[in-house]
């Protein structure tokens, strides 16, 4: 489905890879080399070199609004830029859409200042789910949570991959990568 | 009533030498760079008026065009020395010039057509003060759009790229900083329409009036510039945001900070 070959970001040459329906790569490596600058090229957020591919068709024959709905790519820091968290949803979620990750209807309403960063975090991925993306670049997804809070979005990602979506998943834990993963990619400085 | 002669300037200029030893006294700090400015007024309406009598003599339209190219250009400058965060100074001050240039020359030529029925349209002596004036307008304008849309994109480059990660084009992302630089940029224009004649008397009409026009005659010069001033402002504004908006990204929707040139 998605196949990325000699990618080269700022921070240097990207393994090949392609990846499946149902598949996630798990991303492991040091700081600074390059896992996020990664994500973000493949995103096309940022110029790279290499050929990126939607199901053989080149991430440049694509509109780039058009590329970013099906390859969503969602940052380690969460932004948002209207007042509340339902704001920023087209369709606002459901309450069954909010327990999924743990989360209190009345959250959507609530002042953005108010949310802790853990809900933050939270609705910043169901709100990078939203419309069906076919894959998930997910930068970090659950720093900011709790055993049970990552527990319900890692249980969220697996229904992701088994509908048929795919997910490149940059972590630094180790345990969270083997639970994901059905491949892996170890970045080097 | 006659302009005032050297002497009376100098009453007048004692003002501001009294309001700066004051800020000396109270330790304010603003003295200095207040005697700074007002000598500038001092020589350049010297210049100015040198530089007047000489064009208004010449009379011929390439002189007038060449003069209104220089003003847009110390306009230019003005722009990109009021920006704190110049998102690459040489294209501020592109954009800016460009910017008030088209929209001084659009709304004032027409203008000048309109006004000088008998011919004398081009006249330095009408054509540069009202170009002047139109410039001016569009100067603050645009340098309150483009410092308030460099530091929008700078304070929400996240919130931009998020929208642009979900899906949205770089107008849509853009959208709230244009909006804010555009607003902020038009303001004093708006303001000052607003408050024309209950709470100012216009510089120009006042100028008239103490020249002895007609009361109703210099109100319908007013009105009359007073459009030319909305409009170019309204245009040059726009235009010098949109301009920038277009620098900041690229044709696939990225947000392009590397080319703000922030300084390291």
């Amino acid at each position: 489905m998605l196949s990325v070959s000699q990618l080269v970001t700022t921070a240097g040459q990207v393994p090949d890879f392609d990846l499946k329906p149902g598949c996630c790569l798990a991303v492991t490596g040091p700081s600074g080399t390059g896992k996020s600058l990664m994500l973000r090229a493949i995103a096309d957020l940022d110029p790279a070199q290499g050929q990126i591919s939607l199901d053989g068709r080149p991430c440049e024959s694509f509109a780039a609004p058009d590329w970013r709905r099906d390859i969503r790519y969602l940052a380690a820091e969460a932004a948002f830029w209207e007042p509340t968290l339902g704001a920023h949803f087209s369709v606002p979620p459901t309450a069954d859409d909010l327990a999924a990750v743990g989360l209190r209807p009345d959250r959507l309403d609530a002042p953005i200042l108010q949310l802790s960063s853990g809900e933050r975090q939270r609705g910043a991925l169901l709100r990078a789910m939203e419309d069906a993306p076919r894959v998930l670049l997910l930068d970090e997804p659950t720093s900011s949570l709790d055993a049970a809070s990552t527990a319900l979005v890692e249980a969220l990602l697996k229904a992701f991959l088994s509908s048929g979506g795919a997910i490149v998943l940059v972590t630094h834990d180790e345990d969270q990568a083997e639970r994901l993963r059905t491949s892996r990619l170890r970045l080097h400085r | 009533m006659t302009a005032p002669n050297a002497g009376e300037i100098l009453a007048a200029a004692s003002l501001v030498i009294f309001c700066a030893s004051l800020s000396r006294l109270l330790r304010l700090g603003f003295g200095r760079s207040l005697l700074i400015s007002a000598l500038r007024m001092v020589l350049q309406l010297v210049g100015l008026a040198f530089v007047l009598g000489w064009l208004f003599r010449t009379e011929t339209f390439l002189v007038t065009l060449a003069a209104m190219v220089v003003m847009a250009g110390f306009a230019g400058a003005e722009v990109v020395a009021r920006q704190e965060q110049p998102p690459g100074r040489l294209w501020t001050g592109l954009v800016g010039v460009t910017a008030m240039l088209t929209a001084g020359l659009a709304v004032t030529l027409p203008a000048l057509l309109l006004l000088g029925d008998d011919g004398s349209w081009w006249h330095p002596r009408t054509a540069l003060p009202i170009f002047g004036m139109v410039a001016g307008a569009s100067m603050t304008g645009v340098s309150l759009s483009l410092d308030t849309f460099a530091q929008g994109v700078l304070r929400d480059a996240r919130g931009i790229e998020a929208r642009l990660a979900l899906g949205a084009t770089r107008n849509e992302a853009l959208r709230p900083v244009i909006r804010q630089a555009v607003t902020r940029g038009m303001m004093p224009t708006i303001n000052a329409m607003a408050a024309i004649g209950v709470v100012t008397i216009p510089g120009m009409m006042t100028g008239q009036l103490l020249a002895g026009a007609e009361v109703f005659g210099a109100a319908r010069l007013q009105m009359f510039l007073m459009f030319l001033l909305a409009g170019a402002t309204a245009l040059g504004t726009l235009g010098a945001t949109y301009a920038m908006a277009q620098r900041v990204t690229d044709a696939r929707h990225r947000l392009r900070l590397d080319r703000l040139a922030v300084r390291k």
